[in-house]
Order: C-alpha cells, then sequence, then structure tokens
C-alpha cells in the first residue's frame, strides 16, 4: 500500500527531528529559553499594572511564540545541513512531499511542546484567568501554530540552501505570517474577554481558511523549491 | 536523447553543467556496462563529484542528457533513486541519533524492518557500537556507517565519490567487497577517486576528466 510507505515515511522523519531536536542541547532548551525571555522582558517593560499585563498577554504569548517558532523552522533544516543529510534524505525513493510532511509534523509536535511552555509561563507571569471557554481558546491556539508551522517549514526549506539563510527566513516569513497573528491575536484576546462584539468566530474562520489555503499551496510548491 | 544498449548500466551523453557563469562540465559522454566497475579519475575541480551528483540526481544537468539502470535521470529521477547507492563526500548522518537509529530511519524510509537494518550494521562491523551517537564516531566509523546505509538500499548501480576516504585497510576491503557484490549481480559502479591505489584491483577501466571533459580512456 503506498499510502502505508508515505505514512511510515513522515512518521519516520517526524520521530528522527523531535528525537535530535530534544537530544541536542542547542535546540529545544534554547527555543524555549528564548521563548520565556521574551515573556519576562515584555512583562517588566510593562511594569506592575496588573490590567495591562493581562490585556498585553495574549500579544506577548504569539511574540514569543513568533520568535521562537522562527528559531525553531531554522533548525529543522540546518540539523540536514550540518552534516551533508539533506542530501541522503532527497535520495530516497518515494514522493518528495512526503519529506515536506515530515518536517511539518516534526515541526508541529516542537513548538507544540513549546507553546504549551510559553503558554503556562504567560499564564503565571501576566496573571491571565482561564475562560469558561478554553477549549476554543486552544483551538485558536492549535490553528495559529499550524498556520506559523505551515509556512514556518516551506520557508525553511527555501531559505535552507542559502548561506543567508538566518536572514533570509525572517525577511520571507514575517510578511506571510501578518494574517496568521492578527487573527490568531485578535480571535484569542476576545475569548480571554467577553468577546461582546462576536468577532472570535469570524477571526477563527479566517485562521481555518488561511491554513488549508497554504497547507495545500506549500505541499504542492515544495517538490520544486527542493528540486535539484 | 540516449541511445541506451540492454547491456549499459549508466550512459551519458554531451553533460554539461554550469554553476553562475563557470561551466565545471563541458559535454562529458560516458558508459558503464552492467557487470563492469569504472574508475573516474581527476585533480580537485575537474567535474568528478558533479557527474556523479547529476547521476544521483541531486544536480540538474544544463546540457546532455543521462540514464541510469535504464531510467532518464531528469525526466525519470524517482526511478533512478530507486536503483543507486550513492556514497558522498560527507556522510550525511545524523550525529545525535546511535547508529542503529540512523540506519534504522534509513530502513524506514526505504520500507524495509528494522532487523535489516541491524543486519547491515553487522556487517560493516559496527554492531558493537550500535548505540553509541555518531556524534563520537571516527571518520573511518562514519564511512563504514554510511556504507551500511548504502547496503541497505541493495542498489543496482553505485556511485561512489572517494570512496576510501578515512577507511582502514579493513574497510578498504569491506569497501570492495560491497562493489564485488553488485558488479558480480549484473549491477555496475562509478567510482571517483584521486589515488587510484585501494581501487585498481576492483576496477575494469578507469576514465580521466579534467577541467570538465573527459580526456581519454584508459
Amino acid at each position: 500500500m503506498a499510502w502505508r510507505d508515505d505514512w511510515r515515511r513522515v512518521r519516520a522523519i517526524a520521530k528522527k527531528d523531535v528525537t535530535t531536536e530534544l537530544r541536542a542541547k542547542a535546540g529545544f532548551n534554547s527555543v524555549a529559553s528564548l521563548g520565556v525571555t521574551i515573556l519576562i522582558l515584555l512583562g517588566l517593560a510593562l511594569g506592575p499594572d496588573a490590567e495591562a499585563l493581562r490585556n498585553a498577554a495574549v500579544g506577548a504569548v504569539w511574540l514569543a511564540t513568533l520568535f521562537a517558532g522562527v528559531l525553531a523552522f531554522n533548525r529543522s533544516f540546518q540539523v540536514e545541513l550540518e552534516s551533508g543529510a539533506l542530501e541522503p534524505l532527497l535520495q530516497y525513493p518515494g514522493p518528495r512531499w512526503t519529506i515536506f510532511a515530515g518536517k511539518l509534523l516534526g515541526n508541529l509536535i516542537f513548538l507544540t511542546l513549546m507553546v504549551t511552555i510559553v503558554v503556562a509561563a504567560g499564564v503565571v507571569l501576566f496573571g491571565v484567568r482561564i475562560p469558561d471557554r478554553w477549549p476554543s481558546l486552544l483551538g485558536v491556539i492549535l490553528l495559529g501554530v499550524v498556520g506559523l508551522v505551515v509556512l514556518g517549514t516551506f520557508y525553511a526549506s527555501m531559505a535552507s540552501r542559502s548561506r543567508a539563510r538566518e536572514v533570509l527566513l525572517p525577511l520571507l516569513l514575517f510578511p506571510m505570517l501578518v494574517p496568521v497573528l492578527l487573527a490568531a491575536t485578535t480571535a484569542s484576546k476576545a475569548l480571554l474577554g467577553a468577546d461582546v462584539m462576536h468577532e472570535a468566530g469570524a477571526w477563527i474562520r479566517l485562521l481555518v481558511a488561511y491554513d488549508l489555503v497554504f497547507l495545500i499551496a506549500t505541499f504542492i510548491a515544495f517538490e520544486h523549491v527542493i528540486e535539484a | 536523447m540516449v541511445n541506451r544498449q540492454p547491456d549499459q548500466a549508466i550512459v551519458v551523453s554531451g553533460l554539461g553543467k554550469r554553476f553562475g557563469t563557470r561551466w565545471v562540465l563541458r559535454g562529458v559522454s560516458l558508459d558503464v556496462m552492467r557487470g563492469e566497475a569504472v574508475g573516474l579519475m581527476g585533480p580537485n575541480g575537474s567535474g568528478k563529484s558533479t557527474v556523479l551528483r547529476i547521476l544521483g540526481t541531486l544536480l540538474n544537468p544544463n546540457a546532455g542528457s543521462g540514464s541510469v539502470d535504464g531510467h532518464d535521470i531528469v525526466r525519470d529521477a524517482s526511478s533512478v533513486r530507486g536503483k543507486i547507492g550513492f556514497l558522498a563526500h560527507t556522510p550525511g548522518l545524523y550525529d545525535d541519533l546511535t547508529a542503529r537509529e540512523n540506519l534504522r530511519f534509513a530502513a524506514d524510509m526505504l520500507g524495509l524492518s528494522h532487523t535489516v537494518a541491524d543486519g547491515s550494521l553487522e556487517r560493516v562491523g559496527l554492531a558493537h557500537v550500535a548505540d553509541d551517537r555518531v556524534r563520537g564516531f571516527s571518520a573511518g566509523m562514519q564511512r563504514r556507517l554510511g556504507l551500511a546505509r548504502l547496503i541497505l538500499r541493495s542498489p543496482r548501480v553505485l556511485l561512489l565519490d572517494e570512496p576510501y576516504s578515512n577507511l582502514d585497510n579493513e574497510g578498504v576491503e569491506l569497501m570492495n567487497s560491497v562493489i564485488n557484490d553488485v558488479v558480480r549481480s549484473e549491477g555496475a559502479a562509478l567510482v571517483a577517486l584521486h589515488e587510484l591505489a585501494p581501487a585498481k584491483a576492483m576496477l575494469d577501466r578507469t576514465l580521466t576528466i579534467v577541467d570538465g571533459r573527459i580526456e581519454a580512456p584508459r
């Protein structure tokens, strides 16, 4: 069964990526530390005003997630390039989209772990009360993370063969992520408050549409980006 | 269009490759028959690795054409990848995985069982360090692990780039036995070298490439 072989390859790449990142000293620890450090610095900058801290919490968490995510996306292809492992990876038989899917799944697991830490730190540091509609908030966070990971993984693959990849990735990625961050931040803020304008639903629909469009587009484009 | 004979494992015709404005291959033509091991000799920067990388579907040529085991290297690259065993300069291993994990990853990518991966590790004499991380391996041990990964693929055609570098005498014998196994089973090998000695007994003939051109068959 071809799909079983494809799924096996996707799983193998994701497992390998998560294992290497968790074992590498420069991997998970540095990314999670960056996320938490950004939160602490923003918290210190905002001062002791509890209301101001709560209002800024959502933005701070997504900002920390964005910067830590960029570091993680760069790392995911750096691992392949460090010892020339990208070429053997490209030489395995089977469709190339499985490489993208494996990288995407690995980054999704990695960033979800990282976001769990950042959100927990955000709740504690910014004094955020968990809302009644927390499942919807969890859904928004997941949709936002999927959007970040889809575009981040794709642009990291595109930048991976460039010498200036650390600079190139944010330049390519940040403009494309504006709709994701806007929708995720606004929907999260609405769900944490009273959502009197009932705006969360519209932003969630935008997030779903954006994620779907770019998931399909990046799967189609990956083969051409990574091609010889 | 390549005019391929049934007993030709590798055919290359008028191959050209340009990096920026510099042509590193200028009309390279060669063939390797089934059951044949051919050495590709030449100084550093002569284009040996580029020929192998094009045949290994890692680079697209700017001119000319080629086929490996009957499959066009550009139009049918996916089929070519299923037939070749490519050993590059760099080992291409994951430093933070153990030797066993590296090979099991390769087995998963190839749709093979983990038992086959473990067997391959034994063949190259690394079973005793199977659970050690590759980061601590010497260059020769990494080369052997790369060879184990190559064996896993059961290749029809070997494309080897300086395969003897960093290998001790035992490693050289191992490499030669792998080449011999493939060639004797009607496969073929194209081996890029800058020193002939370790491969001399294995090779049926050598070609010399200088400045992107094949000079003269010996």
